[in-house]
């Protein structure tokens, strides 16, 4: 989502490493490619001042100068900045102990607090707890309907009281989850302009009248300019605790979020990150700053891994793996946990150096399903030992997936490398323990 | 001061003027047009979102004119520079397809620019001229959005083909066209999910919807891509990929009622050669309003 500003980093770094000590000159040049990349990513223009003269402060001082590599040195700079700037350490949802915990989100019109209340409600429920969603925006038709049309889909309760008292609405939606004893109650309020003043006003009440443990802000990862301005209002009128960026699957840059955490201090904590309701993540500042940099988020690609691979599995394949025995159908159990990691460009977009690759190389996730196809058309014989795949035997599959008989040529060869990529790491590996599963010789 | 300009003011006077200032701040300060004039004026168009490489041009073009046509002070600065860009909204040879007769509009982009009301706010416009309307509601993705729209339909008093959440949007577009040439409909407008513009599947099926739409359509059909007044500098890649997709001939923008300028679509405009039809200014039915270039390069310039 970063590239762009990725790549231009990137150019002005290379220029740097390629030469010897560092002159005010050199600064200067990569100050201005700084400015401007980040200026292109939407942070705002008083940040980047700020920002900039930060880095170049410490970019002329004399450890950069006497440095022997002070291309990388701009570059540690920069990131530490950048990761200062975005809040340094991942901050996390602090609730307290009361029963119910009340969450409050507000934020401008279409920013995506509905489905942010919907996905939050989802994320928290993982996390043992029973949510109660309350619909508060009584203005937008049929914003009600459809917060209870996303609860229904997640199973998780909606409360819609009557009338139009926005206040009312929560305060009975607070008794309610009493009620039914649920532990945690989140508030999804209308789409308010931070000019409005009666509409601020409203968000105001419904704070006080519920008194809400964290009041989180909403905002679309596309904002531009202006997003320090919104959340300026939203801080001085409503004060918010935290911020929920949304639409961050797009290739926004999203140097609002940078811009809202520089100039109200206020931590980013989840980024939605794509249609379905369990994209939401916690955000982690350092992991996007080294994004940003084309470093790789090698910190989420474990999570991300952790949360796909099922425990069991991966020991169960680790030990064959040791044994030598990897077969198809551990092949076949790779992929599918692979699959659940989410789009493989995603994926990619994590690794380190990823941003290298060619730009417009095309991911075929379709492969995937292809590979699945073939194995699910052998027998369990042919899966435990592919030898005895003979021509017939892969007409037979080929029919059976839909595919040519090249294609489960291709297949069988991929996975006759895999296999021997795979012996080898298990007599080298043999002793460490742990490796991210499904990902051999990838070191972290 | 036009309608639309005062009720950007109305109500907002208080916040609007402290956090909108930064332009203004440069008439404020005085008339003269020094070094830190040149940077603040950059800042300012930086913090309006119009982007930083086409500032940086504009600005060194605008100190070469000032110069050249001796302008007396800043406020003849930003004049210049406020005509300017007013020239380059003007879109010529495109005639208002939303005023024209028959007509099929397909609404499209991203998620929450504000679509389905600009869809109803357009319904109700023409209904209230004495047009016949029918709208088609094709975001058959979006919880509720059906909902959203049928509450429109009704405020405006006008037909509307809607389907089960779920349904294929392009047999719901499919079946609105059908209605809307049996009943010999003036303006029929179609409203589309939100997608992000890099999702490519659902960009896909956005071509699709609108493939099926100009098969079958016998009035003209054009698209309509409504862009959010706060987008940043993503506006234009966005701008690029559903013109890529789908072909856009206008642009709706949305939320200028906020202290977000808009910048970005005058970037969108410059290369897309599209006109901005219609700016949306406020909660109300009514508060979608024709656009104005002059009132808005002066707005963006800060010169109102």
């Amino acid at each position: 989502m970063f590239q762009n500003l990725t790549d231009r980093l990137q150019s002005v770094f290379s220029r740097l490493t390629g030469r010897g000590k560092l002159s005010e000159a050199d600064v200067d040049a990569a100050m201005r490619e700084v400015r401007m990349a980040l200026l292109e990513a939407d942070v705002n223009f008083k940040v980047v001042k700020a920002f900039v003269a930060k880095v170049r402060e410490r970019a002329v001082g004399a450890d950069v100068m006497q440095s022997l590599t002070p291309g990388q040195m701009v570059v540690k700079i920069v990131l530490e900045e950048l990761t200062v700037l975005m809040g340094g350490n991942e901050s996390r949802l602090a609730l307290s102990g009361r029963v119910p915990n009340v969450i409050m989100l507000v934020g401008l019109q279409g920013a995506g607090k509905t489905t942010a209340a919907a996905k939050l409600a989802n994320l928290l429920r993982k996390q043992g707890r029973r949510p109660l969603l309350v619909a508060c925006d009584v203005y937008r038709p049929a914003a009600i309907d459809q917060l209870e049309a996303l609860g229904r889909e997640l199973d998780i309760p909606v409360y819609r009281g009557e009338g139009t008292d926005a206040v009312a609405i929560a305060k009975a939606g607070v008794k309610e989850a009493i009620a039914r004893l649920r532990d945690i109650v989140i508030i999804d309020t209308a789409g308010r302009l931070h000019v409005d003043e009666e509409m601020m006003a409203e968000a105001a009440r419904i704070k006080a009248a519920v008194k809400p443990d964290q009041v989180l802000m909403v905002v679309d990862a596309m904002t531009g300019q202006d997003a320090v301005n919104a959340a300026s209002a939203f801080a001085e009128r409503v004060d918010f605790d935290g911020v929920i960026i949304s639409k961050l699957d797009g290739d926004a840059r999203g140097g609002a979020a940078l811009s809202i955490r520089a100039v109200t201090g206020k931590p980013v904590l989840f980024a939605s990150v794509g249609e379905k309701t369990d994209n939401l993540e916690v955000f982690r500042p350092d992991g996007m700053a080294r994004r940003i940099l084309g470093m790789g988020d090698v910190v989420s690609l474990i999570e991300r891994a952790q949360e796909a691979f099922d425990e069991a599995t991966a020991t169960q394949a680790e030990e064959r793996l040791k044994a030598g025995s990897f077969t198809l159908d551990d092949f076949l159990d790779q992929l599918r946990q692979l699959k659940k990691m989410g789009p493989l460009k995603d994926v990619i977009a994590m690794i380190p150096g990823a941003n290298k690759l060619p730009k417009d190389a095309e991911i075929d996730e379709s492969a995937l399903v292809r590979t699945e196809a073939i194995i699910q058309s052998m027998t369990a014989r042919e899966r435990a030992k592919p030898s005895v795949i003979n021509g017939s035997r892969r007409e037979r599959i080929a029919a059976g997936a839909g595919v040519s008989v090249y294609d489960v040529n291709q297949m069988l060869k991929q996975f006759a490398q895999t296999q021997k990529m795979v012996k080898q790491l298990g007599t080298q590996q043999g002793k460490r323990r742990r490796r991210v599963p499904g990902f051999p010789g990838m070191r972290f | 001061m036009s309608a639309w300009l005062d009720r950007l003011s109305k109500g907002l006077s208080r916040t609007r003027d402290q956090l909108s200032g930064q332009l203004n701040v440069l008439l404020g300060r005085g008339p003269d047009v020094d070094e830190t004039f040149w940077g603040d004026l950059e800042d300012a168009l930086v913090g309006a979102d119009m982007g930083v490489t086409a500032v940086t041009e504009m600005v060194e073009r605008l100190r070469v004119t000032a110069k050249r046509q001796a302008l007396p002070d800043a406020r003849a600065v930003l004049e210049h520079l406020a005509t300017e860009i007013a020239d380059e909204l003007r879109v010529p040879d495109v005639a208002d397809f939303i005023d024209a007769s028959p007509s099929t509009v397909i609404v499209v982009g991203i998620n929450g620019t504000g679509k389905t009301t600009t869809v109803g706010k357009l319904a109700k416009a023409a209904a209230d001229e004495g047009r016949s309307v029918l709208i088609g509601s094709a975001d058959t993705f979006r919880a509720a959005a059906v909902e959203q729209l049928h509450i429109w339909a009704e405020r405006a008093g006008v037909p509307i083909v809607e389907r089960e959440r779920g349904t294929d949007p392009a047999s719901v577009a499919f079946d609105a066209v059908r209605e809307a040439k049996e009943s010999a409909t003036d303006l029929l407008i179609i409203d589309t999910a939100g997608r992000l513009h890099t999702s490519k599947d659902l960009m896909a099926e956005l071509s699709k919807v609108k493939r099926i739409i100009e098969r079958e359509s016998v009035a003209p059909v054009h698209t309509l891509l409504v862009m959010d007044a706060t987008t940043g500098q993503n506006g234009l890649t966005q701008a690029r990929e559903f013109d890529t997709a789908v072909g856009i001939d206008a642009i709706a923008l949305t939320k200028l009622d906020g202290t977000a300028k808009g910048g970005i679509a005058v970037a969108v405009v410059r290369e897309l050669g599209v006109p901005i039809l219609r700016v949306g200014v406020g909660e109300g039915e009514n508060d979608l309003k024709p656009f104005d270039p002059e009132e808005f390069a002066s707005a963006l310039v800060g010169l109102r």
